[in-house]
């Protein structure tokens, strides 16, 4: 691929360069990463397509993601139409500890603390160390969601010896993470090792060193 | 823009002058703003403080000077749309228009399809009605079917025929248009004529002398036998100013001095295009985004 000469203009960050965020948006404002709300959901616009056939209405073909039970809906709307902004925040907030049903994170700048639920936090709950640093999403100041790092490091807890000549590595067995997730790991892994695990699969990724 | 993306729109531009050369047009260059401007339903203008609109299309002073007895022009014209911004689009673009008089529909689809031909060595194209179209992919006919059905096709509850038609062409109609060999679309309803003429169809409806050219899923051209009756013409201008207040837009002043050339003394019949310049230089090279073929 050859590279661009120059980069072309600039005058999209011109038109959107506004900083306060209205309380509604006009098809005009429309852009991928608007936060918006249909009837009280709050949803992001992950794409948005600008379409204007002949002579005739613009339309806006846009893909929207449902924040809260993350799928994805097309809806197409006309010139001059308008969406409910959703006051939907992200930022980082640390995993500070679990207090029965819930899941307390807390935000790093101002510290006040959210609790998830362990429906909201999902799959990943056991794979949950203190101290992680995760995305939370809030929707009216309420978390709706969490995101973790795509990868994160875990010693192992348990792992069963390896079979003695056995070191082939596409040989896997179970191993019991510190979180209390058991995952598949290869044979060749032992109690106390540290593994890189993905956290949007749940897989094995390697054998690493301690975190520092 | 890479470099060979560079070359390439140099490239065409020779070739879009040399074919309208060889064919006895005159190029020309007319204002890129004005304090008057043609009104467009949904064409949105931007102000220049001062020093009235800059122009979304060459048409106003073009037909103003096949008036003037020009013969044959094509100018290449940058052209400014507020709010058109997409895959597509960009507020800013350069529009290759033409006119020809003595050319009707037909004879305007054709020198179209041949610059095509020329330009990107395609097939003939495919010469589809309106209405086939529609019949095709949406399986009604849009000069007749009941606004029930246009609203239930659509799965919107609007009393605008054309919102609705438009809605269904961009949904249905347009992705299947152009894919093997390019395709003229023909005969539009009369409602959303803007300046072509309009004709009787063989089926008894009126309709508009207007075609569009589609091809590898980019609407291309847009083109007319034009209308040349200057008191339907401010009509037809009013018409869409009104429009323009219901959808929220601000009113345009109508083009006067066009109006009166139109008058006096006369628009020789005649057929013009206006091709998205930008547009064919992404099928030349195989563009997916307007953005990679400018700077």
């Amino acid at each position: 691929m050859e590279a661009d000469l120059v980069q072309y203009t600039k005058f999209d960050q011109l038109e959107n360069g506004t900083e306060a965020v209205p309380s509604t948006y006009n098809t005009s404002d429309f852009r991928k990463g608007l936060k918006v709300q249909i009837d009280g959901v709050p949803f992001l616009m992950v794409e948005m397509n600008f379409r204007k056939p002949g002579k005739g209405t613009a339309l806006y073909e846009c893909k929207l993601k449902n924040l809260i039970r993350n799928t994805v809906v097309d809806r197409t709307y006309r010139a001059g139409q308008t969406l409910e902004a959703a006051d939907v925040m992200e930022f980082t907030a640390q995993y500070l500890y679990r207090q029965a049903d819930a899941f307390v994170f807390m935000n790093n700048i101002d510290y006040e603390q959210y609790e998830l639920s362990a429906e909201q936090v999902g799959d990943f709950a056991g794979f949950l160390k203190e101290g992680l640093d995760c995305q939370i999403i809030t929707f009216n100041n309420q978390p709706i969601g969490v995101t973790p790092p795509n990868h994160v490091i875990l010693q192992v807890e348990y792992a069963e010896p390896a079979a003695k000549g056995n070191t082939a590595t596409n040989v896997s067995k179970p191993v019991k993470l510190e979180t209390g997730a058991e995952i598949q790991a290869p044979a060749f892994i032992n109690t106390g090792d540290w593994l890189r695990v993905d956290t949007r699969t749940f897989e094995y990724i390697e054998r690493t060193n301690a975190p520092e | 823009m890479t470099s060979a993306i560079l070359k390439r729109r140099a490239e065409l531009l020779a070739n879009v002058r040399q074919f309208f050369s060889d064919r006895g047009f005159t190029e020309v260059a007319t204002p890129r703003v004005d304090v008057e401007i043609i009104p467009e339903l949904h064409i949105d203008p931007f102000e220049a403080p001062g020093l009235g609109y800059l122009q979304a299309s060459p048409e106003m002073h073009m037909k103003r000077l096949l008036c003037a007895g020009s013969g044959p022009i094509f100018e290449i014209a940058q052209c400014f749309r507020r709010g058109e911004r997409g895959k597509l689009h960009r507020p800013e673009f350069t529009m290759i228009e033409w006119y020809r008089p003595g050319d009707d529909m037909q004879a305007g689809m054709g020198l179209l399809d041949e610059l095509l031909q020329q330009m990107l060595g395609t097939p003939t194209a495919t010469r589809t009605s309106y209405r086939e179209a529609f019949q095709r992919s949406v399986g009604i006919d849009p000069h007749t079917a009941p606004l029930e059905q246009l609203q239930k096709k659509a799965g919107e509850v609007l009393d605008d025929r054309d919102e609705l038609l438009n809605l269904l062409l961009a949904r249905h109609v347009e992705p299947a248009l152009g894919s093997g060999a390019p395709e003229l679309l023909y005969h539009y309803p009369a409602s959303q004529s803007a300046l072509a003429a309009t004709t009787i169809d063989e089926q008894a409806v009126q309709v508009a002398e207007r075609f569009e050219l589609y091809h590898g899923g980019v609407e291309l051209a847009n083109g007319y036998h034009e209308l040349t009756d200057p008191v339907e013409l401010r009509e037809r201008l009013a018409i869409a100013n009104e429009g323009r207040t219901e959808f929220g837009r601000p009113t345009l002043p109508l083009p006067e001095m066009l109006l009166a050339a139109m008058t006096d003394p006369g628009m020789p019949p005649c057929a013009g295009v206006a091709l998205g310049f930008d547009r064919l230089l992404m099928l030349a090279v195989g563009a997916e985004s307007i953005d990679e073929v400018v700077i």
